[in-house]
């Protein structure tokens, strides 16, 4: 197992080198450095000197990816791309164009991120499984038709719909929490319930009907029929033999997912005020801030990565027969 | 099934017990606060990127560092016109004048002679900056945090967390030294190429310091080795700054904080290796002697000023207009400022959760989203705006004022169809300027939040000529002493004597098709586009709109590639020049990059403009700005679009808001009533509790039937 996750970690080196090409040409195709000197240094007075000092200051004067003019291995290493994606390799990100440091920023706000994105994950992951038991324990009744007509409405609504339903029923027209914001410790549970909730509601249609899909299938498995041939009840049917092989697809699922969990939401730290990582990439890209659009897509990257290679360790774990070599 | 009925009812009397046992109301956002408290609440939608005076250029930032920081110079709070007092100075510098020869000149000397301005400036003894670590000596009287080993800072993430702090008095050497500070190559200040051109010996320094950062990279640049001839120390209290010939609106740079004193141990504090990679910068970090300083800086999250205890004090000001008397804005005049304790500041990027914390009384002042305009404002059958009642029932109050800011459409004058001077391309624009209805663009786009636009120097601003005598003839007329746009008619004369009879080249006979280039983009975009559309379709002319990105737009304006494009400028100071300058010649933005997007270039335009720019105000500059103004009506090288205006609302419990478009260090001025805040607070925010045991209800009635029907079928199959 060790051999296996050894290769699969040295394998995602020349992933990471690919996505970060991909990531600088993409980057750079719309932006030149003298945009993004332009950006930083504002619309009024700029002068090209100024934006020269600007370059020279920040490591965007020399060429992109081919420096014609040095001489051996400097012509590729005495580039932006280079000086720019070398460090990246041993998490070291540098700063962002306004000066901060981008290390420190990503450790600041991963909690964050993490308080609102885990545990609608986790609940979410339990009502929905929990529901779609349900639906298939009643299948083919009215409870499983009307569940799964409300799981299609559900899925129907934008999520961003439900954000805004949530603030203004539960934060202004019954001033129960607060609309937005956020805080550490105690005082910040007040402030992730809304986000928590909303989260998970938007969450239960698409969910849960996935779930039922494969609770689904399995039923009709023979394993089941013999179950329930040995006299077993229908719940211990369902929660001792169908929900355990129907932990494979779920755990797989949800493990690929799990590392990206620290990315954060875009629209959900947006509107709730999270200083999580999510509205961080959006920041970086708006003012076109080219060293922390580069790290968060590096880490985005490598955490895929990650939750891939946690997933085949999960396909081990819940199902016996798969041996990783 | 009573086991999950009684979990359900459970979790929803914990949940209301929860919500009944919050010491204040349960939608509170600011933890551990008390409403009674002294502190004003706001908020800011986008984080600031600089907080170093010599970086610092937007106006986000400037919410932040007009407290912190103190120029000599300050816009008066209630005088209008703007009016410049002193702040750390003693008085208004004056300028002197010298010739060439270094010989002093009167104050009437003609530009031409002048060869340099000195200003002499001197600041007020006793002024203290506020506590700060950089200043925290030990008793030896060495500074503390000036030689930290790389443990010793990195104990220390926050500026609080370092246990001795001191201050010092602020001396002249710390203007100098800020003044020095704009040409370090490593701050890329956004002024210093214009500043160079003006202040003697800046660009010199820039360029050692340039060759210096250049020689060795990693070593921190030493100022006080360079010296700067346009910047000096007369005595610990006085400073001189010397100007390359006559620059009259020098004077308002001296307000903003690109002037402001940095003290030089901060910059010795801050260079220690390690400190940047915790974010304690500079820029992070300011040290000012204002009435403010950062106490909290996390601008994810939340940015919290607190008063300066070494602050010098300032008297609220006496002299106002009537109306300002009116309005109560002299109610505190001498009292001791500044008057809030703190100022919490919240990240709030969505409008949403904004306008509903302000009905909620969470944020003390707010502007008005259009989603929420209607809500908020209303129209009296004369036009001006009025709260609605819903409004006034919470003791809301309503800010209006005009931007000293304006939106034209530009025309590239370098342009073959629509650019150059000739009568024929003249009577072209003209035509299009009637065309574009922009009363009416104010009333769709902008809720009426506008004024139509005569000429390129907003309301405000010396120059501005009120009411009918100040229209622009070429597109308005005065009909029953009200101004009224030219009917669509004389419009279209003048494109036929342009040499388009109905929208068709009269020599070719084929249709006049124009450009638009526009950065908008999205659903709110078209509507405005379709608009423009419209406005030409009436001349017959066909508009095409090019989209485009920012940097794209830029890049073509840049090479003049765009015909129309609709761009804006903000006042950095109130006088004329700062507008009339963007169609000067020599700035032409393709030959020079300078702020003349529209490439116009007229002689005769020029020649006032470098009269007009030394003028003092008075009648005989206003004359010469007439004379412009009629020059650039008839070219028309802008549709003078419109002078945005502002809206805002404050609730009851503020006081002392005067719109100030100058001034970025106003809120020293404001004062809250506390009590007034929160008693309000608490009776607009009672939790509604019955949704909570609805909600249990509700789910009682889904599930039960569902546990019933499970214990059926496992009855049946056990």
């Amino acid at each position: 197992m060790l051999a296996y996750i050894l290769r699969r970690l040295l394998y995602a080196i020349p992933i990471l080198i690919g996505v970060n090409l991909l990531t600088f040409t993409l980057f750079f195709v719309v932006n030149t450095p003298d945009d993004m000197a332009r950006l930083q240094l504002g619309a009024k007075h700029v002068t090209p000197e100024a934006i020269d000092r600007w370059k020279v200051e920040h490591g965007y004067d020399k060429p992109l990816m081919l420096n014609a003019a040095a001489t051996g291995s400097a012509q590729f290493t005495d580039t932006i791309f280079f000086k720019h994606s070398a460090a990246m390799f041993v998490f070291e990100f540098g700063k962002g164009d306004d000066g901060r440091n981008i290390g420190n920023e990503i450790r600041t706000r991963m909690g964050p991120s993490l308080a609102i994105a885990l545990p609608v994950f986790v609940i979410g992951l339990l009502v929905n499984v929990s529901f779609a038991l349900l639906m298939v324990f009643f299948r083919a009744t009215y409870l499983d038709l009307w569940g799964v007509v409300l799981c299609v409405v559900l899925m129907s609504i934008s999520g961003l719909f439900y954000i805004i339903a949530g603030q203004y029923f539960i934060a202004k027209l019954w001033n129960l929490l607060p609309i937005s914001g956020f805080a550490g410790g105690i005082d910040g549970i007040r402030f992730i319930l809304l986000p928590v909730l909303v989260g998970v509601v938007a969450g239960i249609g698409s969910g849960s009907r996935w779930y039922r899909t494969i609770f689904l299938e399995e039923i009709g498995k023979d394993y089941v029929r013999t179950a329930r041939a040995k006299g077993l009840s229908e719940g211990r049917v369902l929660f001792r033999h169908v929900l355990k092989n129907g932990m494979i697809p779920i755990l797989t699922g949800a493990v690929v997912v799990l590392p990206l969990l620290f990315m954060g939401s875009l629209i959900t730290e947006s509107f709730f005020g999270i200083p999580g990582l999510g509205s961080y990439t959006i920041d970086a890209i708006q003012a076109q801030d080219f060293a922390v659009v580069r790290a968060m897509v590096f880490l985005g990257s490598f955490l895929y990565i990650v939750g891939l290679i946690l997933t085949d360790i999960s396909y081990s774990w819940v199902d016996p027969r798969v041996r990783l070599q | 099934m009573v086991r999950i009925g009684a979990i359900l009812l459970g979790t929803g009397l914990l949940g209301l017990g929860l919500l009944a046992g919050c010491p204040d109301n349960s939608n509170n956002p600011y933890p551990g606060s008390k409403a009674d408290a002294n502190v004003l609440y706001s908020a800011f939608s986008e984080r600031p990127k600089h907080l170093d005076p010599a970086r610092s250029y937007s106006a986000n930032e400037a919410e932040f560092t007009g407290q912190i920081y103190e120029p000599p110079l300050q816009y008066h709070f209630l005088k209008r016109p703007y009016t410049l007092v002193p702040l750390t100075a003693e008085a208004v510098p004056r300028p002197r004048y010298f010739d060439a020869a270094g010989k002093a000149l009167p104050d009437d000397a003609p530009a031409a002679s002048i060869a340099e301005s000195a200003y002499e400036i001197r600041i007020r003894p006793g002024i203290r900056y506020q506590p700060h670590p950089a200043f925290a000596r030990d008793a030896a009287g060495r500074y503390r945090y000036h030689s930290l080993a790389a443990a010793d800072i990195a104990k220390n993430t926050r500026i609080q967390d370092f246990e001795h702090s001191g201050t010092r008095e602020l001396v002249a050497a710390d203007y100098v030294y800020q003044i020095k500070r704009l040409a370090n190559p490593r701050l890329s200040s956004p002024i210093f190429g214009l500043m160079s051109e003006h202040i003697v010996g800046l660009k010199a320094l820039g360029e050692a310091l340039e060759k210096a950062a250049k020689a060795d990279p990693d070593a921190a640049l030493k100022l006080d080795d360079f010296p700067l001839d346009g910047a000096e120390v007369v005595d610990r209290h006085t400073y001189r700054i010397r100007i390359k010939g006559k620059y009259p609106q020098f004077i308002y740079w001296l307000a903003m904080p690109f002037f402001a004193p940095v003290p030089w141990e901060a910059e010795a504090f801050y260079a220690q290796p390690g400190m940047a990679d915790r974010n304690l910068t500079l820029d992070w970090q300011p040290v000012g002697t204002g009435p403010y300083y950062l106490a909290e800086n996390d601008p994810n999250r939340r940015m919290v000023l607190k008063k300066n205890p070494h602050f010098h004090g300032e008297a609220h000001p006496a002299e106002g207009s009537e109306e300002d008397r009116r309005a109560g804005l002299l109610a505190d005049a001498g009292k001791l400022l500044p008057f809030v304790d703190e100022a919490v500041y919240s990240l709030e990027k969505e409008t949403i959760p904004y306008w509903s914390k302000f009905l909620q009384g969470y944020y003390d002042s707010s502007g008005i989203s259009s989603d929420s305009f209607d809500q908020a404002v209303q129209f009296t059958s004369g036009g001006d705006p009025q709260l609605t009642d819903s409004m006034r029932e919470q003791d809301i109050h309503l800010i209006t004022a005009v931007s000293a800011s304006i939106w034209y459409v530009g025309f590239n004058m370098l342009d073959p169809v629509v650019g150059g001077l000739g009568e024929d391309r003249q009577k072209l624009r003209q035509a299009l300027s009637i065309a574009f209805d922009y009363d009416e663009f104010i009333s769709i786009f902008l809720n009426g939040r506008g004024i139509p636009a005569q000429g390129p120097i907003p309301p405000g601003l010396f120059g501005y000529v009120e009411g009918v005598a100040g229209l622009n003839p070429y597109v308005y007329e005065a009909r029953d002493g009200q101004i009224q746009r030219r009917p669509i008619e004389t419009a279209r004369k003048l494109l036929a004597e342009a040499g388009y009879p109905n929208g068709r080249n009269a020599k070719t006979g084929e249709p006049l098709v124009l450009y638009f280039d526009t950065m908008a983009s999205g659903p709110d975009a078209k509507s405005r586009l379709d608009w423009m559309k419209k406005q030409l379709d009436k001349l017959n002319v066909q508009l095409v709109v090019r989209g485009t990105d920012y940097n794209r737009f830029q890049d073509k304006i840049r090479k003049g590639n765009a015909q129309l494009f609709e761009w804006g400028w903000n006042a950095d100071y109130p006088d004329p020049e700062n507008f009339l300058f963007l169609l000067y010649g020599p700035h032409k933005k393709v030959a020079s990059g300078g702020e003349n997007a529209a490439n116009y270039d007229s002689t005769e335009f020029n020649s006032l403009f470098e009269r007009m720019k030394d003028m003092d105000n008075g009648p005989a500059r206003q004359q010469v700005i007439d004379a412009m103004l009629e020059i650039v009506r008839r070219d028309a090288p802008w549709i003078f679009a419109y002078y945005p205006k502002s809206f805002g609302l404050r609730h009851g419990w503020v006081h002392n808001v005067k719109p100030n478009l100058m001034a970025n260090n106003t809120l020293k001025y404001r004062r809250i009533d506390p009590d007034l805040r929160a008693s309000r607070r608490a009776e607009w925010n009672r939790p509604v509790l019955w949704p909570i045991i609805l909600l249990v209800a509700a789910l009682v009635a889904v599930i039960a039937p569902a546990v019933i029907g499970w214990r059926r079928h496992e009855g049946k199959t056990a």
